[in-house]
């Protein structure tokens, strides 16, 4: 019994230490004077390792989640006789939650955990040591530019993802099922408001790519510079960044909805 | 290792095609047209009651959307609803004695403008008001009157009756 | 302790002791529980964050794994301190990081990336790139270690040649004690955190206290265990056919 609530206690105090270093790593980063010449070109390269390297499987994803969404979607309209709605639905579902929800779990899997793989093995190699003993700051060299580099990333990502999903749901819907074009994309613009729902998916994915990428950047840099400890830092940095990404979206919704 | 010039053009591309992106997700799919006011003039009407009618909704003639509701406002002294219209510059011969109702498309659709041309020599031009308006039809009202003017026929009946018997 | 200007120290001792820590304690990467450093007059733990940065800069250090950025080719490697810290245009930066390949043999390699070089290569690579901002004190981590004869004798007339060359101060780890011994000027022995013999490479030899003869000679018992501390076999054996 006493065991047991000392472990909790061990256990809580570590969580808070955790939490406590992964502000500082954050601070340290937000609050640094920013270097622009050289740090454009570094976060540069982390858009194209974080970004352009996902684009893929992003694509591929919004396709077929728009194409899949549209064909459930209108055999459950067409039971009322609403399939007209079918454009409705698949843009306001794709653009408040499928969008930036399915864009960061992808992410999470694709860069996050590169990233990382990619700072717990320069630490295991000493390549951080060495950075910092010729007098460069590994935060500033190694982890500023990721870090921007996952918030450029995500929503740019994002947008990509809910363009091809529509146009996805068009192929299903216009294509292949017989909609009307026209009605199809009138529908759609009648219901959907773009600060209402597109900017505010945006928004969402800004702050999914800023916390995703600082957990993946904390679990890297803490890691247990040895390669079991490197590979459960990836497994927490994927299952983290997923559990954050859920309920970052429910608390988020919930602040939009309610008009927070 | 890339060169920086290849990674900073794809990076480039990338970032276009964000861009094209959020244009399409803007015009496409939000219709967003308040950054690029459409050539039109406004008109206004006043209604008693607009039921489900929203701002972007369309006005149609005959089926054929020729503008939307760019304003929806109440009168503080009248407690009617006015309602800002813009209207596409390629419809502009509107009699100025035509009328506007509020339509629901379908049985679950959106409600949207309907105006009925007449046959007035002059037409409507900005800033004018159309005066022959129809309200929205809400299907609970018309339910409550039609129960209503059922239950008040029958007891007419019954009282004729009772009369009747009387006389 | 002291380690003199412009002389090679070396600091050897059994593994586990402490050594590489005490590099890591000069560079200001970790923090002593007590006692002080001081590295040119400056208490290292002491100064604020710029002025440590800026001591690094005069500091150059060779870690056991070369510490090389994977990302890079062997020139920019070496160019690595000096892109960061120098303003010097792309031409007298190639000029450099070529002369620094140069002294190290490896000019000729300068397009390969850190997983094609052997170990021996790329510790002389980050050997380039330690002293690419001409830095007055250098420390070499485990340089000889894991290294085949040969290499051994490429790195040692490194250190030795550089140190002489360029002015340097040079502080060794290691446990490659005849090798060590036979360019250091200065040598420091240590076991069980302190120190158990100092002095020349002669009175290093003639040192009879026992502890350090097991180690100079490596004679597998003595002082120093053989074995774990554990208790007898005869207990474990009895416990696990009786228990």
């Amino acid at each position: 019994m006493v065991s047991t609530l000392t472990k909790m206690g061990q256990s809580g105090l570590l969580l808070l230490s955790q939490c406590g270093k992964a502000g500082l790593l954050l601070s340290s980063v937000v609050l640094r004077k920013p270097q622009f010449r050289k740090g454009f070109s570094l976060v540069l390269q982390q858009i194209y390792a974080e970004g352009v390297l996902s684009l893929l499987i992003i694509m591929v994803s919004g396709l077929f989640i728009g194409m899949v969404v549209a064909l459930q979607g209108y055999h459950t309209l067409v039971k009322f006789g609403a399939s007209q709605q079918l454009g409705p639905l698949v843009a306001l579902s794709v653009l408040r939650e499928l969008g930036p929800v399915v864009t960061a779990l992808l992410f999470a899997g694709r860069a996050c955990s590169a990233l990382t793989a990619e700072i717990g093995l320069m630490k295991a190699t000493e390549q951080l040591s060495s950075m910092e003993m010729m007098a460069v700051d590994p935060i500033h060299r190694v982890i500023a530019p990721r870090l921007w580099g996952g918030f450029i990333s995500m929503p740019l990502l994002t947008i990509i993802f809910n363009a091809v999903a529509i146009y996805g749901a068009f192929l299903v819907g216009v294509k292949w099922l017989g909609l009307d074009a026209g009605a199809f994309w009138s529908n759609m613009q009648s219901s959907v408001d773009f600060n209402e729902d597109v900017l505010k998916g945006i928004y969402k994915s800004v702050v999914f790519g800023l916390v995703m990428t600082w957990i993946a950047l904390y679990q890297g840099f803490y890691a247990v510079p040895t390669s079991a400890g490197i590979s459960n830092a990836t497994t927490r940095t994927v299952v983290y960044a997923s559990l954050a990404v859920l309920g970052l979206d429910f608390i988020l919704t919930t602040m939009m909805i309610g008009g927070w | 290792m890339l060169s920086q010039r290849i990674i900073e053009t794809t990076v480039g591309l990338f970032m276009l095609a964000a861009i094209a992106a959020l244009l399409m997700l803007a015009f496409k799919v939000s219709g967003l047209t308040s950054f690029f006011q459409r050539e039109g003039y406004d008109i206004t009407a006043e209604f008693d009651d607009i039921g489900q009618l929203k701002v972007r909704g369309p006005v149609k003639i005959g089926g054929v959307t020729i503008g939307e509701v760019t304003k929806i406002h109440l009168d503080p002294t009248t407690y009617r609803a006015i309602v800002t219209m813009h209207i596409d510059a390629r419809v502009k011969d509107i009699p100025k004695d035509s009328s506007a109702s509020i339509l629901t498309a379908g049985l679950l659709g959106d409600n949207y403008i309907a105006i009925t041309p007449m046959y007035a020599e002059d037409f409507l031009a900005n800033g004018n008001q159309i005066q022959n308006t129809h309200s929205a039809m809400i299907l609970e009202k018309m339910i409550g009157q039609f129960i209503f003017n059922a239950g008040h026929s029958t007891k007419d009946t019954s009282k004729n009756a009772t009369n009747g018997e009387k006389t | 302790m002291s380690i003199s200007h412009g002389k090679i120290t070396a600091i050897m001792g059994p593994s586990g002791t402490g050594k590489t820590t005490l590099l890591r304690l000069i560079g200001g990467q970790l923090y002593p529980n007590q006692g002080n450093i001081r590295v040119a007059g400056q208490d290292v733990h002491q100064l604020s964050r710029p002025a440590l940065y800026h001591l690094r800069k005069r500091m150059g250090m060779l870690f056991q794994s070369g510490g090389l950025f994977t990302h890079l080719n062997v020139f920019e490697n070496v160019a690595f301190p000096l892109r960061e810290h120098t303003k010097l245009s792309d031409a007298m930066i190639r000029n450099l990081v070529l002369l620094k390949l140069q002294m190290v043999g490896l000019r000729g390699a300068r397009d390969l990336m850190p997983s094609e070089l052997s170990g021996g290569m790329s510790r002389r690579v980050a050997l380039a790139r330690a002293i690419a901002l001409d830095p007055e004190l250098i420390m070499y981590d485990e340089p000889l270690a894991g290294q085949d004869p040969i290499t051994k004798g490429i790195l040692l007339d490194l250190i030795r040649t550089l140190n002489d060359a360029l002015g340097l101060t040079t502080i060794i780890v290691s446990h490659d004690v005849q090798e060590t011994l036979s360019i250091a000027d200065y040598s420091y022995v240590i076991a069980d955190g302190r120190i158990i013999g100092k002095g020349s490479t002669a009175a290093i030899h003639e040192n009879h206290s026992e502890q350090l003869r097991q180690f100079i000679q490596g004679l597998p018992d003595g002082p120093v265990p053989f074995h774990y501390p554990v208790k007898p076999l005869e207990h474990d054996l009895i416990e696990e056919s009786y228990g």
